[in-house]
């Protein structure tokens, strides 16, 4: 069953780079799905398609489909604020909000209108546990969140964008200023998540993307080479260019 | 001529540039002085003449005698009550324009414009916004000399300082938090509200107070829109006029003659504790921003 | 999915009030334009009906005697221009050496000291230091220069310097701290003095925000009301020696705070006093303009290096 259909997307910026040309892919249910391939391949504006942060960035023309459960997320008729909180991102470094830990969780909640304290509560101890953070912060949710540790500051933006119970979490490169402990426990949270959300992860390196694939596909300067079950991609791979990308020839 | 003859032209050589760097050094240190002991010798001098005058009576009383005895309380008032209007009406209209430089405007030919009218705005002599508010305020929609025409000239000439301070406030404001605002579903305004106005509100606390300070000591704008010679009453509605201490200090340093010394010192320590007072709370709230800031 | 975005934008709005609040934003964005025009247009309609009743000959004529009819303006202009200049003189040295100490020379904890004093000096208002000027300033001239009256354009000068100075230190401080330290260890590593750094590579470097910097002290100058109109000693007389600095004139913002009070709404000298702020207006104008470009030139040269 799959998630979200990517069907023959095209994406140029105002300054003429093409991000992404004619990507075509399908992305499953319940299972983590890697975006690979070196620098400037596209991984990041693909992601950014999906919650239509593209919006932001400076776009030129945007062609295709992007299908969410049959429906197209491109098309300007969308509610794009109801599609952001079905669709989660977390970004490359930890963005915490200045407010507490607590204030961090229920950011989301608190912005479709839930006032009700035991319901916001509920969540943040919820969402904290998920994200496996809240062995560390129960006894201190009121803190600033600018307080805690790097790692714990970017479970926090997990906890954050899981209070707002999503359909798919989309994570750019979510450890790659986090040492290996921290690292391990979100690609253990990563894990359990994958039960009940569709998870897209660009990794930052190579070992990370073999550990935690379901799914992997490989990008290179904006075009999608391959795509197949995560362990055949990095020890069987169709195409020269991944073997290559795979086996450090470049990278 | 040897490697040991040149280093030692070399070295001589240097030996000049040291003493014309001494030399320069000195001057500039004793140019530095020149411009910042007056500054200190100033505010003594005024402090010292003026503290006698300061009592009770003078801060309450009002003017008698011609001026020439009692008390500056009017003029005290009358810049209070400028000074708030001029809040009233600068402060919405600057940080709702400084919010749309920092969150809406895009960079085209119309955003330029704004900006060259609010440099043009910020270098308009003050006794040309006299003049403005003559034409406009006090005739042209007949409110007369009164505190309403004369705030509303103070609060275009405060403009650009508020909109310029607002904006860089806000512009401080990292560009993650709009980032992960719009991410979780929030709206421009939104993010505006909850994150981006509070976390910039310091910043544009202290150009408020800042750009008051200034309209708080002009005399110029409201020489023709505001301002009364003598009141023997308070002020009790916008349209009416009032006294204030700026334009009361030119009064009695220009206009009476025979004025006791002493009063007029006082006047101008009242107005300078007036306007520093602010700076003071403006730095204070800047530092305690800076301490407490959360990214 | 309900659809709540303006088509053709990707502007979530959630409901109604929030499309009003950007609304108001945005149109408050543009009053800054709508105040300059404002402005333009009363001064405008106020004085160029004099245009019209004095005949252009007199009205660049040599006498100012609006009582006798006489409205040349030109005493009053020069008035402005010799005051200027004489500020100038003292504020442009003395500024731009104390931004130099600010920035090159002085240890942290000086500056720490500095910088309030000068933003004090700043925030002093006009007024203060015309009183002072009459009651401390002006004496001292007469005695010192052995004049007849300390009211005088020198006196003038020397206070517009001293509110100058805050706008030119402060602007040029900062350009000057915004040359990016390579430059200066690059000229130290080649074996130059702080002193050759200075004056050969990082002022040259500053050299368009000291402009600017200068370019708003004169703005500053030009349009300062209260402190030249409290010690000049209000004589229109065509300033054309050097002697001049030491007699009374007259400038052109102390012209409109003195008479305006005393003038019929609508008569010619209402109307020649309007068009002498429009005058004023004009050349805050120019200044304001050449500042700003002066800072686009210099940021588009840089951009075209860097690219």
């Amino acid at each position: 069953m799959d998630k979200i259909v990517v069907e023959n997307l095209t994406l140029q910026y105002k300054d003429g780079t093409e991000s992404l040309r004619a990507v075509t892919m399908a992305i499953p249910a319940n299972a983590i799905t890697v975006l690979f391939g070196p620098a400037g391949g596209g991984k990041s504006s693909l992601l950014r398609c999906f919650n239509r942060l593209n919006d932001l960035a400076d776009v030129q023309t945007v062609s295709g489909r992007i299908l969410l459960d049959g429906l197209n997320v491109l098309d300007p008729d969308v509610d794009v604020v109801a599609l952001r909180r079905k669709i989660g991102m977390v970004f490359a470094r930890p963005v915490v909000l200045p407010f507490s830990i607590r204030g961090n969780v229920t950011y989301g909640l608190e912005l479709m209108g839930e006032r009700d304290a035991p319901r916001l509560n509920e969540a943040v101890e919820h969402s904290l546990r998920l994200a496996a953070l809240w062995d560390e912060v129960y006894d201190r949710l009121d803190d600033p969140a600018i307080a805690l540790s790097g790692g714990q500051q970017q479970r926090l933006c997990l906890a954050r964008v899981l209070a707002l119970q999503p359909e798919v979490v989309l994570l750019d490169e979510p450890t790659s200023g986090l040492d290996p402990i921290s690292t391990g426990k979100v690609e253990a949270a990563l894990q359990e998540l994958k039960k009940d959300y569709t998870i897209v992860l660009v990794p930052h390196s190579i070992q990370q993307a073999g550990r935690t694939a379901d799914f992997a596909a490989f990008f290179l300067q904006g075009e999608l080479v391959e795509t197949g079950p995560g362990k055949d991609l990095f020890t069987h791979p169709r195409d020269q260019r991944t073997e290559d990308y795979v086996t450090g020839r470049f990278g | 001529m040897s490697a040991d003859g040149r280093l030692r032209r070399y070295a001589a050589g240097g030996g000049r540039r040291i003493l014309t760097q001494r030399l320069g050094f000195t001057l500039l240190t004793l140019t530095a002085v020149a411009t910042v002991v007056p500054i200190i010798l100033v505010v003594v001098y005024i402090v010292i003449q003026g503290a006698p005058a300061i009592s009770w009576e003078f801060l309450s009383g009002v003017p008698r005698e011609g001026m020439r005895q009692g008390g500056i309380l009017p003029a005290i008032v009358g810049t209070f009550y400028l000074t708030l209007g001029t809040a009233v009406f600068s402060v919405p209209l600057g940080v709702a324009a400084a919010v749309y430089l920092a969150e809406y405007a895009q960079e085209n030919a119309w955003t330029r414009l704004i900006r060259i009218a609010i440099i043009n705005l910020a270098g308009i002599p003050s006794v040309v916004y006299g003049l403005f508010g003559l034409g406009l305020f006090v005739l042209f929609l007949h409110l007369g000399t009164s505190i309403l025409a004369a705030s509303l000239t103070l609060s275009i000439m405060t403009l650009p300082v508020i909109i310029s301070a607002s904006e860089e406030a806000l512009r401080a404001v990292p560009q993650a938090f709009r980032t992960v605002s719009m991410s979780l579903g929030g709206t421009r305004w939104q993010t505006i509200r909850r994150i981006v106005l509070p976390q910039a509100l310091p910043g544009i606390l202290t150009g408020v107070i800042l750009g008051l300070e200034r309209a708080a000591g002009e005399t110029a704008p409201i020489l023709f829109t505001g301002a009364a010679f003598f009141l023997p009453r308070l002020p009790h509605s916008p349209l009416d006029a009032t006294m204030a201490l700026p334009y009361h200090l030119f009064v009695i340093s220009t206009q009476v003659p025979e004025m006791p010394i002493r009063i007029q010192y006082g006047t101008a320590l009242v107005l300078i504790a007036f306007v520093l007072g602010m700076n003071l709370i403006a730095t204070v709230v800047r530092s305690r921003a800076r301490a407490r800031r959360q990214w | 999915m309900r659809a709540n975005t303006r088509p053709g934008t990707a502007e979530p709005l959630r409901n109604w009030q929030e499309a009003v609040l950007s609304r108001a934003v945005r149109l408050s964005g543009y009053s800054a334009i709508v105040f300059v025009g404002l402005i333009f247009f009363f001064l405008v309609r106020e004085g160029s009906p004099a245009l019209i009743e004095v005949p252009l000959a007199d009205l660049v004529g040599l006498r100012w005697y609006p009582i006798e009819g006489h409205f040349g303006v030109l005493p009053l202009i020069s008035g402005s221009l010799i005051v200027t200049v004489g500020a100038m003189a003292v504020a442009i040295p003395f500024g731009i050496g104390t931004a130099m100490f600010i920035s090159e020379i002085a240890p942290r904890w000086a500056r720490e000291v500095l910088k309030p004093m000068v933003e004090l000096l700043g925030g002093l208002p006009s007024v203060v230091l015309g009183f002072l000027g009459i009651l401390l300033l002006s004496p001292f001239l007469r005695q010192a220069l052995d004049l007849p009256t300390g009211l005088t354009a020198l006196a003038g000068s020397l206070l517009l310097a001293g509110i100058a100075l805050p706008t030119i230190v402060s602007i040029a401080e900062d350009a000057l701290d915004a040359v990016p330290k390579s430059y200066r260890e690059g000229a130290l590593a080649l074996g130059a003095t702080r002193w050759q750094t200075m004056w050969g590579v990082t002022l040259p470097a500053a050299r368009s925000g000291v402009l600017t910097a200068v370019m708003l002290g004169i703005g500053r100058a030009i349009g300062e009301t209260m402190a030249v109109m409290m010690v000049t000693g209000n004589a229109p007389v065509l300033a054309v020696q050097l002697g001049s600095l030491f007699a009374p004139a007259r400038t052109m913002t102390a012209t409109i705070a003195a008479e305006m009070g005393e003038v019929a709404s609508g008569s010619v000298h209402y109307h020649v006093l309007f068009l002498i702020g429009m005058l004023l207006f004009l050349i805050s104008l120019a200044v304001n303009v050449a500042a700003s470009a002066v800072v686009f030139r210099q940021r588009t040269r840089a951009e075209r290096v860097l690219s």
